[in-house]
């Protein structure tokens, strides 16, 4: 990578330089190519703040801690690269947790730096003093609590490999207030790391991926499952590869949207509790399922012992702990997707899937075509129409982070995402208030790409204070809000499974889009359906941010729904009265 | 059913923690756990017995991969090994009543290792049934047992059967332009791990 010169601070060399901790700590990051960070400054990371100037990273001060550690996220989501968030001790770090498990459940490299009291206080209950190590502990793939200067370079390093390397994850190094201040000699290329050390149980051998080549080809109906390992891995091009040549089906979970073109021939799209109807009945239909780099979470499954009952399945996934942890699998084949999938093609030969092909063509009907648009307007304002403009307004080449929730559902049915990383959603953990800070570290790691928010109006008054981290970073990011007025995925769940009583879901909201005005970002709200597409070509024409506060139907559900602890096969589909086509079961 | 896994780990603070923690998540409960110094600085050498149903042998184990500091596990499981544990119990009895206690010990090749004017110690080394073996017949003669202090199981492979982690060693830091270049210390140095 070509570096910086304008500084006038050591860049990474060989030649060992005396340095303090928080410089060490800059000169490291710079190392490790890190252009940009978000963080929040506070008395334990204060030596940290002092040397920043020094060094030609840019800082993007956030609102709240939370926010720091999901734009981290979005910013390894969008870019493959791993995010830095940085806070200070105590409630700045404890701020973290929520950001570092959302990363911690869908395996996303960030690097969490906290500053902690010093040394010589450790243990005493100082001032802002947390054990976030112990707090994090179970949240992280790994953490350290540095104490001293020299230490700092090297456990940096070591760091950066651990988030980004194997099955990827969030690590947390807590230094200490004199190990920032004191100084030590600084020698980037001497601070390697250790050398990476796959998981000693990984194994595809040469028998296995020969007769996982056998199974593929003796079977009938068979369906590929994609993962979010197919993204962190780059194993977009040999997925394609195996589904073409095998002529076999491609379902894909939340976060595996964008693994695979939507709009490719043998794209099912999204399966599971929400997925299409025809993607779970295939798989439950189906005589083979080849999973790649997923993990057969409860929201894929349904009930796990009725799942896929007939079907062999083939699980190619790196982490070792999942095999046989949901869904008890014929042939693991562990390592790197790319790397198996680099051995199991050459075995394969072309193979015939018509029948199968046609068999899921009759089960989709035309239902498949979700052609919302060409529906009277009715005078309802779905989100689903809302969507399906947005993703037309942007040819489907937009990212867009969403929420969790409703909203975050619709998204997945209807915007096509044929790209990777164009969809950037908390699947794992499900964290309301993920959207807006995490869009913040997208449009940080991929200023040329258009960003769009898809938001609740519950979950982005979680972290809407980031608003004033997009005014202040100038940041052009356009934001929908799905307003309807519930916390609406709770409503359907109270309106499915508790008889309606909806206890605490009706929520009140600012106007957002006086709420934008306020931090001079301009807006409108949308409440019928003609005025969707205009308003979404309104934000993409309008340089810097806008927001979209779509004031849709209240108590629209999403649909389909496996409820919990139901089979893929026991769908609750669409009621007739609603005027959306949703199955074919409503035609 | 219980699992017993032997574990080699950096000896370092707050590893221990790690392993319980796992265990902790995964809503297993440890029977014993010990943790010593290895032939080789900076390792240490931990026995876990853990109760679980048969299948969760997997799991633990790569879950215990997964740790950072975790440098080698075996899954003791069925192989042939020698267990052992240590006991040191401490009976009432008054220099009246200690001749039965010392016929114990003699059956059960225990050693007598403290002796009070009102209580004795006996220190036992052998398996798990041993040692209850010693307590129940202790119990049963009307005995009063004032405290009892087990270390839990500890086991090695027997024969040639030597670990893992003595090639992962070889190779950690033996790639590419790390070679010529001092470990961190924050890892056990190359040539301590050797000797």
């Amino acid at each position: 990578m070509n570096k910086a010169k304008s500084h006038t601070e050591p860049a990474p060399s060989s030649h060992p330089a005396r340095l303090t901790g928080a410089e060490i700590l800059w000169a490291t990051l710079e190392g490790e190519g890190v252009r940009e960070v978000f963080g929040y400054p506070g008395g334990a990371i204060l030596p940290v703040y002092d040397a920043m100037r020094k060094f030609p990273i840019r800082h993007i001060l956030v609102r709240h801690e939370q926010g720091a550690a999901h734009m981290a996220d979005g910013y390894a989501r969008a870019s493959g690269r791993v995010g830095v968030a940085i806070a200070t001790s105590g409630p700045g770090a404890t701020n973290l947790v929520t950001g570092i498990a959302t990363a911690m459940l869908d395996s996303i490299p960030i690097v969490c730096i906290t500053g902690q009291v010093s040394s010589k206080v450790l243990g005493s209950d100082a001032f802002q003093e947390v054990d976030i190590t112990g707090i994090t502990l179970p949240v992280t793939k790994h953490n350290f609590l540095v104490t001293k200067a020299e230490d700092i370079a090297p456990v940096i390093r070591e760091a950066f490999k651990i988030a980004a390397s194997g099955r990827p994850g969030p690590v947390l190094v807590d230094i200490t207030k004199d190990a920032q201040q004191s100084t030590a000699d600084f020698d980037f290329a001497a601070a390697a790391p250790r050398a990476y050390r796959p998981h000693p149980m990984l194994s595809a051998t040469e028998s296995d991926l020969a007769e996982a080549s056998r199974m593929i080809l003796a079977s009938k109906r068979p369906v590929i499952l994609a993962g979010q390992g197919i993204l962190r891995s780059g194993a977009m091009e040999q997925v394609r590869t195996l589904a073409e040549r095998a002529q076999i089906p491609v379902g894909l979970t939340l976060l595996g949207l964008g693994s695979f073109p939507a709009s490719h021939p043998l794209s099912l799209g999204m399966m599971g509790m929400h997925g299409e109807t025809w993607v779970n009945n295939a798989i439950q239909e189906a005589d083979l399922l080849i999973a790649c780099g997923m993990r057969f979470d409860d929201r894929v499954t349904g009930l796990p012992s009725t799942y896929a009952p007939n079907a062999k399945k083939i699980h190619i996934e790196i982490d070792p702990a999942e095999i046989n942890k949901n869904v008890v699998v014929d042939i693991a084949l562990t390592g790197d997707l790319k790397a198996v999938l680099e051995s199991l093609l050459p075995l394969l030969p072309k193979r015939d899937g018509a029948a199968w092909l046609r068999t899921i063509a009759n089960m989709k009907g035309n239902a498949s075509v979700r052609d919302i648009q060409n529906l009277a307007d009715d005078g309802h304002l779905y989100a689903a129409h809302v969507m399906n403009d947005l993703w037309r307004a942007t040819n489907g080449k937009a990212i867009v982070v969403t929420d969790v929730g409703q909203h975050q559902m619709w998204e997945a049915q209807y915007y096509k995402h044929d790209e990777p990383r164009t969809l950037i959603t908390s699947g794992g953990l499900g964290t309301m208030g993920f959207a807006l800070p995490a869009a913040i570290g997208a449009k940080v790691a991929c200023p040329e790409k258009e960003v769009w928010v898809v938001a609740g109006d519950g979950g982005f008054q979680m972290t809407m204070a980031e608003l004033a981290t997009i005014a202040q970073e100038k940041l052009n990011i356009n934001i929908a809000i799905i307003n309807n007025g519930y916390l609406g995925m709770v409503r359907q769940w109270q309106e499915f499974f508790y008889e309606k009583n909806y206890q605490s879901t009706p929520i009140l909201s600012p106007d957002f889009v006086k709420l934008a005005a306020a931090f001079d970002i301009p807006g409108q709200a949308v409440k019928t359906r003609g005025d969707v597409l205009a308003a979404v070509t309104a934000a993409r024409e309008t340089p810097g941010p806008y927001l979209i506060n779509f004031l849709v139907e209240q108590e629209d559900s999403v649909y389909p729904m496996i409820p919990v602890g139901k089979g893929l096969h026991e769908m609750v589909t669409r009621p007739k009265r609603n005027p959306i086509v949703e199955d074919s079961s409503d035609l | 059913m219980l699992h017993t896994f032997v574990a080699l780990v950096e000896d370092k603070p707050g590893v221990l923690t790690r392993v319980a923690s796992l265990f902790r998540r995964l809503n297993i409960n440890i029977v014993s756990v010990t943790v010593g110094a290895t032939e080789r600085v900076g390792v240490s050498r931990m026995t876990l017995v853990a109760d679980a149903e048969a299948g969760a042998a997997h799991r633990m184990k790569a879950s215990l991969f997964k740790l950072e500091n975790v440098l080698d596990v075996d899954d003791i499981g069925k192989t042939s090994c020698v267990v052992r544990e240590l006991a040191l119990i401490k009976v009432a009895a008054t220099p009246a009543s200690r001749s039965h206690i010392f016929e114990l010990v003699e059956v059960f090749r225990a050693r007598v290792v403290d002796l009070a004017p009102e209580s004795l110690m006996i220190e036992i080394t052998g398996v798990q049934s041993k040692i209850e073996g010693l307590i129940q017949v202790l119990t049963e003669s009307a005995d009063k047992i004032l405290e009892i202090s087990r270390t839990g199981r500890m086991v090695m492979r027997r024969g040639q059967h030597t670990s893992r982690v003595l090639e992962a060693m070889q190779t950690a830091n033996g790639n590419g332009d790390a070679k010529t270049k001092p470990l961190p210390d924050f890892m056990p140095d190359k040539s301590d791990l050797m000797s």
